[in-house]
């Protein structure tokens, strides 16, 4: 049974005649790890402003932990972490001074603001940096500051808009492990907002592909690759023996189709370069091959191409 | 409960604290400081260097030679008023300019207003900070004036003398606050700390300088001629002195004159009529303050106006990162 921590309905935002947001519906269940999955300018930072009651939207509601953000934000930012895109702090303050202060914005005490800012700081491995500036902190030091950030007001959500962005492979990857055990330790939800796709399906239970400010689909990475794979999840090329044709090229398409029309899960045939592509919902490679022999057609060859989450994503993201 | 609060620090006190520790910290501040500090010393130095020669006259005036200390001038150095007329601007506008605008550039000010915390929270602390930092600054000012007068002097100022000085104090305040909240203005208008410092520098030249060539350019062009009746006369005074008041430090200069100079009458033009029969003493405490009310009030608006449009510009605007 799981349970709605962050709910929008209908969620739509307007810059002047700029659609960023549409009609968004998207429900993040307690304790999962989210991924927003969206090119930039998707429209996902504003749908995360509008979640934190940091823009209001123009019509639909959004529903963090049960409480309405537009109304009630403030209650909202007390069960809220929220990391930004590119954090700043305060950079002639060291890191721990940066932390502390946030601290006491929640309304901690001094010496119990100074205490969960240590632990935090050496939890995200920050141990020896704690009195040093922030100014001199390198972009992926930061980055992990700012998750300790997060953490401190004990939240029950924690919500990154492109953690990653600007970090190096390998402290992309520590943050990513970070993220994971923290989640783990916390007993917290994440929304994770990303435009990369491996990332995402490194830590994410669940995902939406959001562009243009609607959200195609949404699912784990299984059933997502189900729903988007509308024109089949699987290509098979065919090369047919010349002879074996009914030699009028544009209708050669047609009459393929025809032919494969009684296997299951065949969805559309095209022809090019001489080549038939047959497009079909699951592995039915054997099957064509059978039914081709069966109707005593030549079969040159054969040759089975599986669509990645990486060809959806091109697919969707770069207009291909 | 006063235990509770004072180990949990309400937020909007956690803001003003780390306000004011980052002002009295920035280079900006103290440059400011060091500038109204010398320019104070310089002109207390000169007033008292000339004291004796502006008391030694025997006018009623006299009684209050301690407020000469603000006023008096030898002529080689402008005095302390004069100063404050023009460099408390100038100390507004450092300390609000960027307020708004560098906290969105730096990227804190969208991870600070994901905190539990309103968001006029931040205005309103930012705000009342630069208060309590020229509160004490002005204070500060007065009393060390006062302290050397005592020094050089050595007769105690009477309790109106002290009482004069200190409102004098809290109309400066009012008067820089002026310019701090139109500093703050710009910086939710404009993104770049640079344009908004421009502004704000721009507008304070503007008043300090070309407002009073243009008021005398409009004064010439209408000047009625020489033949026309008193009345009229006195009206064409009335007339450019209210053009001369849309300019915030002529209302300063007009208020700290009537405080600092008790023999001050009226702000305005006064006949003879007027004048006969007065008897040549200066006005007690009550009725200069009566006479200087307007300008503060004036003051307090422009201050409130200012606020008002920061306040409506800021909360209901998207707060992104950088």
């Amino acid at each position: 049974m799981s349970e709605p921590i962050i709910q929008l309905i209908d969620l739509t935002k307007k810059y002047d005649e700029f659609t960023a947001v549409d009609h968004l519906n998207l429900t993040v269940d307690k304790g999962e790890i989210f991924g927003l999955l969206g090119p930039n300018g998707a429209g996902k930072s504003t749908s995360i402003l509008m979640m934190l009651g940091l823009t209001e939207p123009s019509s639909g509601e959004v529903y963090v932990c049960g409480i309405n953000s537009t109304t009630n934000p403030i209650e909202v930012k007390t069960k809220v972490g929220y990391l930004p895109e590119d954090v700043g702090f305060y950079d002639d303050r060291t890191g721990l001074e940066n932390l502390v202060y946030t601290a006491k914005l929640n309304g901690f005490s001094s010496k119990l603001a100074y205490e969960k800012a240590k632990e935090l700081m050496s939890r995200v491995g920050l141990a020896e940096q704690i009195n040093k500036k922030t100014g001199k902190y390198s972009k992926g030091m930061r980055q992990r500051l700012g998750l300790a950030d997060v953490l401190i007001k004990d939240p029950e959500v924690i919500i990154l808009d492109e953690p990653t962005s600007g970090i190096d492979p390998k402290g992309v990857q520590e943050f990513l492990n970070l993220i994971v055990e923290l989640r783990n330790e916390h007993r917290i939800s994440v929304l994770f907002s990303s435009h990369n796709l491996h990332q995402v399906q490194q830590v994410c239970n669940r995902v939406g592909i959001f562009v243009e400010g609607k959200l195609l689909a949404e699912g784990d990475i299984e059933s997502l690759s189900r729903q988007l794979f509308t024109h089949g999840m699987y290509l098979i090329e065919l090369g047919l023996n010349e002879k074996s044709l009914p030699h009028n090229e544009t209708d050669d398409a047609i009459w393929l189709e025809k032919l494969l029309k009684p296997i299951e899960g065949v969805q559309k045939v095209m022809k090019s370069d001489g080549l038939f592509q047959v497009e079909c919902s699951h592995d039915i490679a054997p099957a064509i091959s059978k039914r081709i022999v069966e109707q005593g057609l030549g079969l040159n060859f054969l040759n089975r191409k599986e669509y990645g989450l990486d060809a959806i994503y091109n697919r969707y993201f770069e207009g291909g | 409960m006063f235990n509770s609060i004072s180990q949990n620090l309400n937020p909007f006190w956690v803001i003003v604290n780390k306000e004011i520790s980052d002002t009295v910290r920035s280079w900006r501040f103290l440059i400011m400081l060091g500038l109204i500090v010398l320019t104070c010393m310089g002109s207390l130095y000169t007033a008292l260097d000339d004291f004796s020669k502006a008391i030694k006259t025997r006018d009623p005036e006299d009684t209050f030679f301690f407020l000469k200390l603000f006023t008096h001038t030898d002529g080689t150095l402008p005095s302390f008023i004069v100063f404050i007329t023009f460099l408390g601007p100038l100390l507004g506008i450092s300390m609000g300019f960027d307020s708004i605008n560098s906290e969105q550039n730096k990227g804190t000010l969208s991870r600070i207003l994901a905190q539990p915390i309103y968001r006029d929270f931040l205005l309103n602390a930012k705000f009342i900070a630069a208060i309590v930092v020229l509160s004490v600054l002005f204070f500060a000012l007065s009393l060390l004036v006062l302290g050397f007068g005592l020094l050089f002097v050595g007769i105690p100022p009477t309790p109106e003398e002290f009482l004069r000085i200190v409102i004098f104090s809290v109309v400066s305040i009012v008067y820089v606050s002026f310019w701090l909240n139109l500093a703050i203005l710009f910086s939710v208008k404009f993104k770049q700390a640079a344009t908004s410092a421009l502004a704000g520098i721009s507008i304070w030249l503007f008043f300090s300088i070309f407002y009073s060539m243009i008021v005398n350019l409009i004064a010439k062009g209408l000047a009625p001629s020489v033949f026309v009746s008193e009345r009229q006369m006195v009206a064409f005074q009335r007339f450019i002195q209210n053009i001369m008041r849309i300019n915030p430090g002529q209302l300063f200069n007009d208020a700290t004159t009537s405080l600092l100079m008790p023999t001050v009458r009226s702000l305005g033009p006064l006949t003879t009529e007027q004048m006969s029969g007065a008897i040549p003493s200066p006005l007690p405490l009550g009725q200069s303050l009566m006479l200087v009310w307007p300008q503060a009030t004036a003051l307090i608006a422009g201050t409130i106006v200012f606020f008002a449009i920061t306040y409506q510009m800021f909360m209901r605007r998207e707060i992104r990162s950088r």
